[in-house]
Order: C-alpha cells, then structure tokens, then sequence
C-alpha cells in the first residue's frame, strides 16, 4: 500500500485515494473475513491459555495456601499430604538459586569462549560444522542428560570433590563430608553442560553480527586479534550475551528431569555444596508427586506457580533486552 | 585475521617487525603441559584424568603467558593467552558432549535388537532382564502426533496474523508473549494442564493430557519459526496476485504459504524434535504403562522418556534396568537426531528457491 501511494502521488495529497481503498477493506469478501477472524482468534487464544496458566494455578494453590499450617516462604518441610499440610519453599528456592547460579558462573564464559571461537578464531568450515554440532546438542533431551549426570557423571565426580575438599574445605562452602557426590554442585555443573548450547547460539549470532568495519579498522591500527575482540566485538555483543544468559538461567531454574535424576533431595540447607542440602522447584513437584494426594498435588501447584512467575520475570527481562537492542540496531542500519 | 596477526618472519628480524616465537610454539608448550600435567597427576597420585585435564589447560594457559611475555611483549602475550582460553574452553566443553553421546551408543547397543522394539515390559519385573519398548514408542509417537495436530494449525494461524494483518496493541502482545511462553518451564505446562484438565474437570490420566501439555511448549516454536519464514517471501508475491485481484486470503494460502513451505516444515520438524523428549509433563499427566495401550484417550500410556526415567527411578539399580534405559534413550537420540537431520536436509533443499 505505502508503495502505490509514494509513486502515484509523491506532493500532499495522499488522502483522496486513500479513502476509497478503506471503504473498499472495509466490505472484504467473507473469505477473507473468515480467515482474519480464525488467525486472529487463534493468536487471541495464546494470550487465553497464557491467562489461563496462571489463573488455573493460582486458584488451586489458594486453596491449599489457607490450610497451610506452616509458613510457605519460610517453612523447611515438605509434608503436604499431612492434615493440616505443613509446607514451605524455602529449600526448595535456595537450591534452584544455587544450582542456577553455579550452572551460570560455569556455561556463560565457555559459552562467550565457544561462540567466540566459532566466529574469529577457527577456520570458516570448521567453525561451521561446529555451529552445527552445537545446535544438535540443543536436541538432547534432558532426561539423556540426566541418566548420563547421574551413571557416569556422578561416579566421576567424588574426585573432584575430595580435591575441593582437600584445598578449598576450609571455605566451608566447599567442604565435604564423604557422601555421595549427587550435591547442588553436581546439579550445578550438569545444568551448566545443558544450558551451554543455547548459550554459545545466541551469543555466536550476536558475535557474527558485529560490524566488519570497526574489526578491519581495529586491526588497520595494529590491534592484535584480542584487542579486535575486546575492542569492536564484545561491546557490540554485551547485551546479546546478557540476553542468552538469561535464557540459559531461564531453562536452568526450569529444568526437571535431569535434576530429579542427579540430585538426593534433602530439607535443610546446607553451607557446603557438596553436602546434601536443598532441592528445587521443579525436581520436588517430580519426585513427591507420584505420591502426593489431591491436596499435596495442590501444594506442588503452589510452588510450580512461583517457579513460573520467577522463569516469567527472567524470560521477560531477557526479550525486554533483546527488543530494545533490535530497535537500536534497526536504527543503526 | 589470521594473515594480520600472524606475520611472515624472515630469520634476520629489522627494527620494524618485533621477536615473534615461532609458529610451532603453540604446540611444544601444549604437549609441554600435557606431559607436566599427567607427571602431577601421577606424581601427587591423583585417580581423576579430568584434573589431570585441568592441570594441564591451566599449566598451558600460564606457559603461554609466561613465554610470550618474555620474548613478543605484554600485548601479544595477551592475545596469545586469550587465544589459548578459547581453545582451551571450547576443548573443555567438547569433552562432556563428546562423552554423552559415547557412553549412550556405547551402552545403549548391549541390549539394543528387534526383540527390545518390538515388546513390551508387560510380564517383566523392573529389576528382571528382557522386556522393551513397543509400548513406550506407540505412546511417545501417538502423543507427539496428536500434540503436533493441535499445535500446528494455531501456530500457522497466529503466524500468518502476526506477519500478514497483525497491527497494533494486539500484535504486540501476542508477540511478546510468544517469546515468554517459549520460555515456560515443561513442568508448569505439565501442573496447567493437572489442574485444569484433570483436578477441575476430572478427567483421568491419559495420552492426551499429556499432548495438551506439549503442545502448549509447541505451539510458541511453531509460532516463531514461521513467522519468521513468512517474513522472508517477498512482498512482490504479495502484490502481484492482490494487484491479479485474488482475495488476500487465497493469496496467503496459494502464494505466501507454498513460497515458505519449506521452512516451515523444518520449523515443525524441529518443534517435534524438541517435544519429542520432555518428559515432566508426560511424568505428571500420562503416568506410565508397562503394558501397550494405544488409546491415548483412555488409561495411562507410557513414553520414551517417560520409560527411560522409569527403568532408572523405579529399578533399584538393576543393570538390567539401566541397560534398558541406556538403549531407549539411545533409540530416543536417534529418532530427534534424525528429525534435526531431515529438517535441516530440507531447509537446505529449499533454501536457493526463495533466497534468490
């Protein structure tokens, strides 16, 4: 439309021909009002099931919230099933935060060095191929993942944990008793694996976009390929990576699976990462509720519903970050 | 870039090109820390080859640092070192991947035959040898169907709303929240549909709750990826059969849709590929089966990764168990590899015909 009204009339008077165009939009055929009407009930029906998520649980978790005999934020048991429920989350948010926070402090800086490897520093072809083994580790399932944690990380790990122990022990934080190593450090490092593809993608297709001009000017003055990077390439890519990381922390503070198989779930919180201590959200709604009753399943609802507020801020803050880096670009361009 | 940083070295260097090591250095202080590494390891009597790993990347990263300082100076030196950072990170994260894929072929093919797809665990113990997983891949194909059946005409739909009438507030909002439901966790997908569907209305446990909830994490990836595809048909197209005066409705279907058919194929071949291997909401709403049942509207099914945390959850540790979960989810990596594979083959194919 913008197209036929700049060629026929470039001076003012724009008006005349747009007027009959609307009267002639306005009666459509009743095709074409059908198919709008269809396409646009069904993006309304997303923004329905959307409202729906939350509405839904929130209305079965205030039905359990009121008979709650202890405090749900600040309780560290989980008998739901008792009458009254006593239930709380908070080891349940302590592990999530932990083990989110390890899995973020381990992926986001080899994801950087990958997705930086891929776009200055391997050979065109090679990076290629690897790009492309990237995206297919993004298919694994978690549950793969979480058998491979838990039969062939795990045994691998008591090693680590008796050097940690042996030369960081007396931080307290990383000291260890001598059980098994199914820890939130364990979880940590197994959702710092399974976040490290998203990570690495995101973060590569920023890197990529990084404009060539600044690079070739960069090198032009003598910079060494490191000075490029830091100089022409990460500042472009700041908010990028910040952006992936956040959808990393957003898949990490949701994962399920792969956390319900690593992880000995106990409810207390521990200093040490390396002892038992703290669950999360989603590997307690996974292993309490195949015995849960109705009104334990209700407590559970109750702590997925502050999972998904908390992974609804997260992914939101991230798309807030990469819209507005978009708009900036867009006008750059 | 390579050519700009690695200059060519005449042997007598003038003022004007600085001491450079030479280009095999890289590799003499790598298989230098290499071998100091494993000499530590075996020397402080250390079990783990991982540390002896780690020993060696970071003996290589301060090698580096230490050697180009002396003789290319402090600039080069940190390029030198971040140069070997990268490496040494991407090595670091090649390992674990590389080993994932290793020990599920390596393990997953012990028990792997015709016999293992074509039975169930009917008359099987958890902790017994035998048994299979006909009915574990009848219900993860028939719940991944039916989950694409639901999913794929509203993710088309609102697609073609978002790219071809989409203006305004409404647009927006469907756009940002496309974007956040991509990001909802599998398992709040799961507790939706357990209040709604089955504490509410009362239905029981059944293959079809469980597609519900994974259509639900379908529909967003289905939305994105061809919105997307549709953005790349050129408005030519567009304009020349409306300017033809064929409704706009029959121009998305005869024009706009064939020209991007393609990618949005690849698009809902990957959105299964992703679907294909959750298994909290199959945990919550189909609740597993050892026995077949192919009526994923009535009675619990089962599901490949469902069975694959089953037999690792419920044995005791049996190897007979762990060996059956190693071969589903080696048959469970094959079938996602192999959707990745076709999707991407077909993207290809029909990359040149629109990207001309």
């Amino acid at each position: 439309m913008d197209i036929s009204t700049k060629t026929t009339a470039p001076p003012a008077p724009a008006e005349p021909p747009a007027a009959p165009l609307k009267t002639t939009r306005g009666a459509t055929r009743p095709g074409d009002r059908i198919f709008l009407g269809l396409s646009r009930g069904s993006g309304i029906l997303l923004l329905v099931i959307m409202a729906a998520i939350a509405a839904f649980l929130t209305y079965r978790a205030s039905l359990v919230l009121s008979k709650n005999d202890g405090n749900f934020l600040t309780t560290f048991e989980w008998n739901a099933n008792n009458t009254p429920p006593v239930f709380g989350i908070a080891v349940l948010a302590f592990g999530t935060v932990v083990s989110s926070v390890i899995a973020m402090v381990i992926a986001v800086p080899i994801a950087v060095g990958i997705a930086l490897f891929i776009t200055h520093y391997a050979p065109k072809k090679i990076g290629g191929a690897i790009a492309y083994v990237v995206d297919l580790l993004a298919a694994v399932p978690s549950i793969v993942y979480g058998l491979w944690g838990a039969l062939f990380l795990v045994p691998h790990l008591t090693g680590f944990y008796s050097w940690l122990n042996d030369y960081f022990g007396w931080t307290h934080v990383l000291e260890w008793q001598g059980g098994a190593p199914r820890t939130l450090l364990a979880v940590g490092i197994l959702l710092a694996i399974m976040i490290l593809p998203i990570i690495t993608n995101v973060s590569r297709e920023v890197f990529r976009q990084a404009p060539l001009m600044h690079q070739e000017a960069a090198l032009a003055l003598g910079a060494t390929r490191w000075e490029v990077i830091r100089m022409a390439v990460i500042p472009f890519g700041r908010s990028g990576v910040i952006s992936a990381s956040m959808l990393g922390l957003g898949r990490a503070l949701g994962e399920t699976m792969a956390v319900a198989t690593v992880l000995s779930p106990s409810f207390e919180i521990n200093a040490s990462l390396l002892d038992p201590g703290g669950g999360t959200f989603a590997q307690n709604i996974a292993a309490k509720f195949s015995e849960a009753t109705e009104q334990g399943r209700d407590a559970l609802i109750a702590s997925g519903l502050v999972l998904f507020v908390i992974t609804l801020v997260v992914n939101g803050a991230a798309r807030a970050i990469i819209a507005r880096r978009k708009e900036y670009s867009g006008a750059n361009a | 870039m390579s050519n700009a940083t690695i200059t060519p070295q005449g042997p007598a260097a003038d003022s004007l090109s600085a001491a450079r090591l030479p280009r095999w250095s890289p590799y003499a202080i790598a298989v230098g820390a290499v071998a100091a590494g494993c000499a530590i390891g075996l020397g402080a009597g250390l079990d783990s080859r991982i540390q002896w790993g780690l020993i060696a990347a970071v003996l290589f990263v301060l090698g580096t640092f230490g050697i180009a300082t002396k003789v290319e100076g402090k600039r080069q030196a940190k390029d030198r070192v971040a140069t070997s950072v990268v490496w040494v990170s991407f090595i670091l994260a090649v390992v674990p991947l590389v080993s994932l894929i290793f020990e599920t072929v390596s393990r997953g093919v012990k028990v792997l035959d015709v016999f293992f797809l074509t039975h169930s665990m009917g008359v099987v113990a958890d902790y017994e040898p035998g048994g299979g997983i006909y009915h574990a891949i009848m219900g993860t194909l028939e719940q991944v169907g039916l989950a694409t059946v639901i999913s794929v005409p509203i993710g088309l739909l609102t697609a073609i709303y978002l790219v071809e009438y989409g203006r305004g507030k409404l647009a927006k909002a469907v756009t940002f929240f496309v974007d956040v439901m991509t990001g909802i966790p599998s398992i709040v997908a799961g507790l939706f549909i357990l209040s709604f569907w089955i504490l509410i209305l009362g239905f029981s446990y059944s293959g079809f709750a469980g597609s519900m909830a994974l259509s639900i994490l379908m529909i967003p990836v289905v939305v994105r990826s061809t919105e997307e595809m549709l953005k790349l048909v050129p408005n030519e197209l567009r304009e020349a059969s409306l300017a033809l005066g064929v409704p706009k409705w029959r121009t998305i279907l005869k024009v706009v849709l064939p020209t991007s058919i393609g990618g949005i194929t690849t698009g809902v071949m990957l959105a299964i590929a992703r679907i294909a291997g959750e298994t909290a909401p199959v945990l919550l709403l189909v609740w597993g089966n050892p026995l077949i049942n192919t009526d994923p509207f009535q009675g619990p099914q089962s599901s490949l990764p469902l069975y694959i945390y089953q037999q690792y959850q419920n044995s005791g540790g049996s190897p007979a168990a762990y060996d059956r979960a190693w071969a589903a989810a080696l048959v469970l990596i094959a079938f996602i590899m192999i959707l990745n594979l076709v999707a991407r083959g077909i993207a290809r194919w029909k990359a040149p015909k629109t990207g001309r």
